[in-house]
């Protein structure tokens, strides 16, 4: 454990590295040649924290003897590893290495609650957590928070941009960013791309706690905020889809339909008083 | 202003179904029902939580009456929610049936003519190719890469990509099927619950069980006839944590009964299935076993007596009554697992298991108000007309005489509490699950375009991606090299 604790803050530090070194980026320097270096190390941070994230949730499922999604603790770190993952992904396949900031700062403060108000030893499960649409069911839902978030930032970038694309010109900072339209598109095809695995994290859910508690759907908290989540989304998707929403508005759907999932993260975990709330977390 | 119909009833009708079925309702009725299930999740609900909704209505009454009246406190079966998804319901009916059928004669037909201006499409190129060979090559390459193709005499209309709208259907058409299912199981089904002792027997019929509800349509008759013995009951616990970690229960069955029994195994997360019943382990506790005898040394009852657990290592509440004594008799009791003592807690316990059990009793002596016709919890005793006659700690095996009778503690029993749950609508609501997913992918990934070829004197292409898919480009990128060489 300790171990693991250590790994941790070596990355956390690297992550607050990388971060620095955006903030330089983004921010103050006009000399691209020095920023997409820096913005580089920044990637290579980024990239090295997700090997250190693995090892860390690798190490906690070997310490606990179980898949590591026991709790808050553990699907924090675990969403960590997702949003990284994800956005490692994003630098890869659509270039989206500009949103390095935002991502490791959620991260960053993602996993500083985790390491110092989560956090508990590793200790078997309760029986009702035992099974493997446990392991299925928080895997999907974890990836699919992931991407949601990534979508998120991308939609709040959008808004951002938008509001200084009216008053003007863009800033030197923000001329590297991709344009309105590209990050419209993005958000969605984000969206898109997870939307049936939510169904699914949904349905995997609704399958345990038949098994688990008789009844597959029975309105508790956990469940009518996924619901909530579900519905969000799918109200997002149509009005992309078929009635054309676009732009600031669509940003905004995305933006409501994304806290309505971080919401169920947080609140409902910490002051809910559902079956889903286990005993420390 | 168009839309403003004629006055006629049927006009008015046609114009509510075609509110009803327009986009723009469906998405209001969406968000709209997302927003009527947050207060179910803010405020308790009756059908989780009903002593929540009770405490809430002693500590503010006036403000629970009057939220009660709304519904709030069964917002999943209040008209307001009922009424936006039976709306959606309709919506989804009426949008999804009609496009259904359109699909199905679309699947057989062709491709639609070439438009007259292609130029106007989202992707547009002219290639200087040669007219002659030009729509032979292309209709080739696409046949090649399976397009449908609509030829005419010096245009090609190309469509791929049908199944998004399958999937799209089969997606919507599979939300339908989840929503039936979960009628059918409400309106079918029965559920209900029973506490046993370890070494009890359960027979399924109505009398059995100490609550259970019906469908709607749902009769006694339809209960299905197995009988199970609780054979044995295992909790396991991490000594380090006092938290359990698994809970084993051995049952012998028989199905229907008097067939031969089966010694089955029910945990947690893994039921013992009937059919479309299954019987879940919901909860476990002890049951103090007591023999009590009165003054004349004759025994008056005998027997484990079921009481509820109150915190994670299991101390526990219970009441046993003695209506057959004068006067009548009754204990509130106390159950500890594993006795440990502090100043400010005064007896509680330390550990899950029974390493210690020890039973506090307090014997109250009057009347046990059982026949005044109000219900009473089987955990609890109305003490108002009794006095206090006695208090004793008891160990294991050890006897009270608190002078109009004794106690005697003689042993520890498991108690389960067994869910049974008649659902006939679960397996259409997972059918209808696993077609949405896979609607849904299908929709999602498949890639809906038309592609247009034109000669004149010139020739020229165009394509249409639906939603702004990705990739068209480099088809017609592809198509136009083709041509060209
Ligand atoms: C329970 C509520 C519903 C859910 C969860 C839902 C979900 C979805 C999803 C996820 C899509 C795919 C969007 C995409 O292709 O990117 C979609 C498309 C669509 N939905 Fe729904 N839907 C619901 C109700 C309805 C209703 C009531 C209607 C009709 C009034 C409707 C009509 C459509 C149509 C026309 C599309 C078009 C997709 C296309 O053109 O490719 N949906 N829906």
């Amino acid at each position: 454990m300790v171990l693991v604790t250590i790994a941790f803050f070596a990355y956390a530090t690297e992550v607050a590295f990388s971060m620095k070194n955006n903030d330089d980026n983004d921010k103050t320097d006009f000399d691209f040649t020095r920023t997409t270096k820096s913005g580089r190390i920044g990637s290579i941070m980024m990239l090295l924290a997700l090997f250190f994230l693995f090892g860390g949730v690798l190490f906690r499922g070997l310490s606990a003897q179980r898949v590591p999604w026991g709790n808050m603790y553990e699907f924090s770190i675990t969403g960590a590893f997702a949003v990284t993952g994800a956005y490692i992904f994003g630098v890869i396949r659509y270039r989206l290495r500009w949103l390095g900031l935002p991502i490791s700062f959620a991260v960053l403060l993602t996993l500083g609650t985790a390491v110092t108000v989560l956090y508990r030893p590793s200790a078997p499960l309760v029986p009702a957590l035992k099974s493997t649409w446990l392991a299925i069911h928080v895997s999907a839902a974890i990836v699919s928070g992931g991407v949601f978030l990534l979508a998120n930032a991308v939609a709040g970038t959008y808004l951002i941009l938008d509001n200084i694309e009216k008053k003007g010109p863009r800033p030197t900072w923000a001329l590297r960013l991709p344009t309105l339209e590209a990050l419209d598109q993005l958000s969605y095809r984000l969206v898109a791309f997870v939307f049936p695995l939510w169904t699914f994290a949904v349905i995997a859910g609704a399958i345990w706690a038949e098994s688990a508690w008789g009844r597959y759907w029975g309105w508790d908290p956990k469940e009518t905020w996924a619901f909530i989540t579900w519905v969000a989304y799918a109200a997002y998707l149509h009005a992309r889809v078929t009635i054309g929403w676009r732009g600031r508005r669509a940003a905004w759907l995305c933006l409501f339909a994304g806290s309505t999932f971080l919401f169920n993260y947080v609140y409902v975990n910490i002051w809910g008083t559902g079956r889903h709330t286990y005993s420390g977390l | 202003m168009s839309d403003i119909p004629e006055l006629s009833s049927v006009g008015v009708l046609r114009w509510i179904w075609r509110q009803l079925t327009s986009m723009r309702v469906a998405l209001i009725l969406l968000l709209l029902l997302g927003v009527a299930a947050i207060p179910g999740s803010i405020f308790p609900q009756r059908t989780q939580n009903p002593m929540k909704v009770q405490e809430f209505f002693t500590q503010n009454p006036g403000l629970a009456k009057w939220m009660d009246a709304i519904k709030l406190f069964d917002v999943y079966s209040s008209p307001w929610f009922s009424a936006i998804y039976l709306l959606l319901f309709i919506s989804l009916v009426g949008c999804v049936l009609p496009r259904t059928f359109s699909h199905l004669k679309a699947v057989g037909a062709q491709p639609p003519l070439t438009p007259k201006f292609l130029d106007r499409m989202e992707f547009y190129a002219t290639v200087n190719g040669n007219p002659a060979v030009a729509l032979d090559k292309s209709e080739k390459w696409l046949k090649k890469n399976r397009f449908r193709i609509r030829r005419e005499e010096n245009s090609i209309s190309a469509e791929k990509g049908y199944l998004r709208e399958t999937g799209n259907l089969l997606f919507h058409l599979s939300l339908l099927l989840i929503l039936v299912a979960v009628g059918v199981g409400s309106l079918f089904g029965s559920k209900g619950e029973a506490i046993l002792n370890v070494g009890e027997r359960f027979i399924n019929t109505p009398t059995s069980y100490d609550t259970l509800s019906f469908g709607k349509f749902q009769s006694e008759g339809s209960l299905i006839p197995f009988s199970l013995k609780v054979t044995d009951f295992v909790a396991t616990y991490d000594p380090a944590t006092n938290a359990p970690t698994d809970y084993k229960l051995t049952v012998s069955a028989s199905n229907p009964i008097g067939s031969k029994e089966e010694t089955k195994i029910i945990k947690v997360n893994s039921p013992l299935t009937y059919a479309s019943t299954k019987i879940y382990l919901q909860a476990n506790g002890y049951s103090p076993v007591v023999a009590i005898h009165d003054k004349s040394g004759k025994l008056v009852f005998e027997g484990p007596v079921a009481f509820l657990p109150q915190d994670a290592n299991l101390t526990s509440l219970g009441a046993i009554k003695v209506p057959d004594m004068s006067p009548q008799i009754g204990f509130v009791a106390t159950f500890v697992p594993t006795a440990a003592r502090d100043s400010k807690r005064g007896a509680f316990s330390a550990y899950p298991e029974a390493l210690d059990p020890r039973l506090l009793v307090s014997v109250w002596a009057g009347n046990l108000g059982l026949d005044s016709g109000i219900p009473q919890s089987v955990y609890r005793i109305d003490t108002s007309k009794m006095t206090r006659i006695g208090l004793k700690s008891l160990g294991l095996n050890q006897t009270y005489n608190f002078g109009e009778g004794t106690i005697t503690f003689e042993g520890v029993k498991s108690w389960v509490n067994l869910q049974i749950v008649d659902d006939p609508g679960k397996m259409y609501a997972l059918l209808g699950a696993i077609l949405a997913v896979l609607g849904l992918l299908i929709s999602l990934f498949t890639r809906q375009r038309r592609i247009w070829i034109k000669i004149g004197d010139t020739v020229e292409i165009a394509g249409l991606a639906k939603n702004g898919m990705t990739g068209l480009k480099e088809e017609i990128d592809q198509l136009s090299k083709e041509l060209k060489g």
